[in-house]
């Protein structure tokens, strides 16, 4: 990121002006990751096509012909990204006569329900659980947070994940319950998983709210704060925490990528039927269309969220003006 | 940064050694003075102070002994299937009975008596011989007018009739009133049932009966694995010998967990520790060429690391990793290796770019080049030491993030192929097995925590006493 202070004003809207040239080297990197999604692709040894079954030259020849295999690979980059311009990501594969845009449509809001449910557990509980070590420096309480902290950034996501399965059964047994451990059919079976998932994150930002929250223990404005007669509880509500936060705001959208790519494994684990699971179970395949519609819309996914919360940045933090 | 440290040093004064205020032989007793110490020394001592970065670093220290030297000591092969012993769990010293290689078992016919009725007892059900591992048998009194029976077999007392636990079969007609049981048997308590079927349906009765079943192995096994000789293997029969130790378990093909937690540990550290060290490089001499050039240079060079990290990493770790393909009897490691590489090495150049460019305008590498100083002169004595700290904290903090990205691939089965064991699929492979055999995720699991935990302990130790400022960044 790349703020310097405000000194001129080069236009009216200068966050307007920055959201544009964010956007345009948005859309650049976009099309890298198209770009190298399709050659990527197109190393791989062998295609959807040389399957199990035995195909006749002529009927090899005509599917070639409906999914554009049998252009030069040129041709084919060109009418790849055309489509991409337009939103198209074509038809699957593996999956006779289904579009990708329809499966991304009918799976993306489940990873994403899982998703943002995962990121309000670990921003709200990393907020809280960073204020409280932090008021709460060198006591037992901070200690422990920390060292919980250290243990889950340490630990693989899917032994979260697999441990939890087994708690939940071991729950259900015991107090007779009917907890769902796996599957998606509403609302409830995504509590586990969203927590599973949100760990990660949510120790990384109880380390970074702590870390912030002692960094500015020493600021001007706080003992001007104090030398004002304001009460520890002001204080904390009015000039520490809303400073403390910002640092955990730029690191939001990062955080974002990392809950969506950790969401292949929750939702493997926990067998929800998210992109995520598809997207696995394309490569798995070498389902083209399928790998690279989920990819360039991942990417894309994530490249826009950065720049939102870069803007969004922006504006939560009036000091840093976001003209160049 | 050089400067920083030394202006900081001036403020607060670090703590030192008690022995170097000692008078200095040879000088007049008056001047109190401190051996000078250079930069590494300085680091060294502050990372002596830090107890859990040292034991962290005596932790790694053991991983890389157990990973070079484990199959040494521990000399079994980590490929063997021992199938004697399933997913058994951790044992040093376990016994079982030799029995013979044939199962002596008659079915058992007999006509029903019209007096009998069956209760939810165990009374009118017996054992055949003895249960062991290999096998179990039982008969019971036939039920006047079944015309067959269900089996049930259950790991605790049943309570109802709808939990009996699972169906292992169905005699047909009712004068067959015995069943023998081969299933996947373990040394624990069984709880089998029957249910006699009429010709109006289902029996609304059942019988239970616990049995006790005792490890077992047969005779040319017992041989095999060449526990006892095979001259005289007839006076084994009927006697308990030593079963192999495994005293980490095995797994689901009966192969020793500890042996293969060592083969992993060979490919998981070897990706862990390579790809790390290589990418490092790379974006060591990307970053500081970048940075040292400067201008239109530096802003191509960098807009294109830009576009590298905007990919969404363990996509195309995954998408990059099948692209570079795997041909037959190959075990996997190359390809995650080139894919690690090729998407972690922009991360590493951005840091050592703004490093570099930091390191430009000091002052006394404006006076080395005012000086006349080449390229060479420069890199060497002025930007390779001020950024040899910053490197060595990047790569301890890379090793377990690559560890980590390991264990995922492989956990979801885009990892090495088996049978090459890495830690990660090891954690795959024990996850199926989770509720019946912890010990096959618990082990591999524990290796990879302790693994990332020394080396992030470890990689805070060193920023700390190198005094390196990173942007923590996450992925």
């Amino acid at each position: 990121m790349s703020e310097t202070l405000h000194t001129q004003k080069t236009t009216s809207y200068p966050w307007l002006a920055y959201a544009i040239k964010r956007l345009i080297s948005g859309v650049i990197a976009i099309w890298f990751i198209a770009t190298a999604t399709f050659f990527g692709m197109h190393l791989i040894p062998g295609d959807p096509l040389s399957s199990e079954k035995k195909m006749s030259p002529q009927i090899r020849k005509n599917l070639e012909a409906r999914y554009g295999l049998d252009k030069p690979l040129l041709t084919q980059y060109g009418i790849f990204l055309k489509n991409i311009a337009k939103g198209d990501f074509g038809i699957s594969f593996t999956q006779e006569n289904r579009r990708v845009n329809d499966i991304i449509r009918e799976h993306f809001p489940i990873s994403a329900l899982l998703g943002v449910l995962a990121l309000i557990f670990a921003t709200l509980g990393g907020i809280f659980l960073g204020a409280f070590a932090a008021t709460h420096k060198n006591q037992l309480s901070d200690h422990v947070i920390m060292l919980m902290v250290i243990l889950v950034v340490s630990v693989p996501g899917f032994v979260f994940a697999a441990l939890s399965q087994l708690g939940i059964m071991k729950i259900n047994d015991a107090f007779n319950t009917d907890f769902p451990i796996a599957g998606f059919s509403s609302l409830s079976h995504l509590v586990v998983p969203s927590i599973v998932l949100g760990l990660g994150t949510l120790a990384y930002l109880t380390r970074l709210m702590r870390s912030s929250l002692l960094d500015i223990e020493s600021a001007d404005y706080i003992r001007t704060a104090k030398a004002k007669g304001l009460s520890n509880a002001q204080i904390f509500a009015k000039h520490k925490l809303r400073n403390a936060l910002l640092p955990v705001v730029t690191v939001l959208g990062p955080a974002v990528a990392g809950i969506t790519t950790g969401g292949f494994v929750v939702e493997m684990i926990f067998a929800i039927p998210g992109l995520g699971k598809y997207f696995v179970e394309a490569v798995q395949q070498l389902d083209y269309t399928v790998i690279m519609g989920t990819a360039v819309f991942y990417g894309g996914f994530l490249v826009l969220t950065v720049i939102l919360v870069d803007i969004l940045y922006g504006w939560v933090d009036p000091r840093i003006q976001v003209v160049k | 940064m050089t400067t920083k440290q030394t202006s900081a040093k001036t403020l607060e004064p670090p703590k030192m050694d008690e022995k170097e205020f000692l008078p200095y032989k040879g000088r007049t007793p008056d001047i109190i003075q401190r051996p000078s110490r250079n930069y590494w020394q300085q680091a060294f001592s502050k990372l002596k102070t830090n107890p859990s970065a040292l034991i962290s670093l005596l932790i790694i220290i053991a991983l890389v002994v157990f990973t070079l030297i484990g199959d040494k000591i521990w000399t079994v092969d980590p490929y063997d299937q021992d199938l004697t012993q399933i997913s058994s769990p951790p044992s040093f010293n376990k016994k079982a009975l030799v029995i013979p290689d044939k199962i002596h078992y008659q079915p058992i016919i007999q006509p029903s008596k019209e007096e009998y009725t069956l209760k939810t007892t165990s009374s009118g059900m017996s054992v055949i011989g003895t249960p062991t591992t290999q096998f179990i048998a039982f008969k019971w009194q036939p039920v006047a007018g079944a015309k067959g029976y269900q089996i049930f077999r259950h790991e605790y007392l049943p309570q109802h009739i709808d939990d009996l636990g699972v169906p292992l079969g169905e005699n047909e007609g009712g004068e067959h009133v015995s069943y023998l049981d081969a299933l996947r048997l373990e040394p624990i308590d069984y709880f089998y049932s029957i249910i006699p079927i009429f010709d109006e349906g289902q029996s609304t009765q059942y019988s239970t009966i616990k049995l006790t079943a005792m490890d077992a192995i047969p005779l040319s096994d017992a041989v095999e694995l060449g526990i006892i000789p095979i001259h005289q293997k007839t006076n084994y029969l009927g006697k308990f010998i030593h079963l192999p130790a495994h005293p980490l378990g095995t797994d689901y093909l009966g192969r020793d967990l500890l042996a293969r937690l060592i083969e992993g540990a060979k490919t998981s550290l070897f990706i862990g520790v390579l790809a790390p060290l290589i990418f490092v490089f790379l974006g060591m001499l990307y970053g500081g060429i970048s940075g040292f050039l400067g201008g239109k240079a530096d802003e191509i060079m960098m807009r294109f690391v830009d576009f590298i990290i905007a990919l969404p990493f363990l996509l195309f770790m995954i998408l990059f990793k099948v692209a570079f393909g795997i041909g037959p009897g190959e075990s996997g490691i190359f390809p995650m290796l080139m894919a690690l590489i090729l998407l972690s090495w922009p991360s590493v150049a951005r840091l050592i770019r703004g490093q570099v460019l930091q390191l430009k305008e000091m002052p006394y590498i404006q006076a080395s080049k005012l000086m006349g100083a080449n390229v060479f002169h420069l890199t060497l004595k002025h930007m390779l030491p001020n950024v040899t700290g910053l490197l060595l904290v990047t790569l301890t903090f890379a090793i377990p993030s690559a560890i980590f990205t390991e264990a995922f691939l492989s956990f979801i089965g885009m990892g090495v192929v088996p049978p090459t064991p890495s830690w990660g699929s090891l954690c795959n492979d024990g996850i199926h097995t989770l509720l019946t055999h912890p010990h096959e995720l618990f082990f591999p699991a524990l290796f990879i925590s302790v693994t990332v935990l020394a080396f992030n302990l470890l990689g805070d130790g060193l920023r700390d006493a190198f005094d390196v400022k990173m942007k923590e960044d996450q992925r």
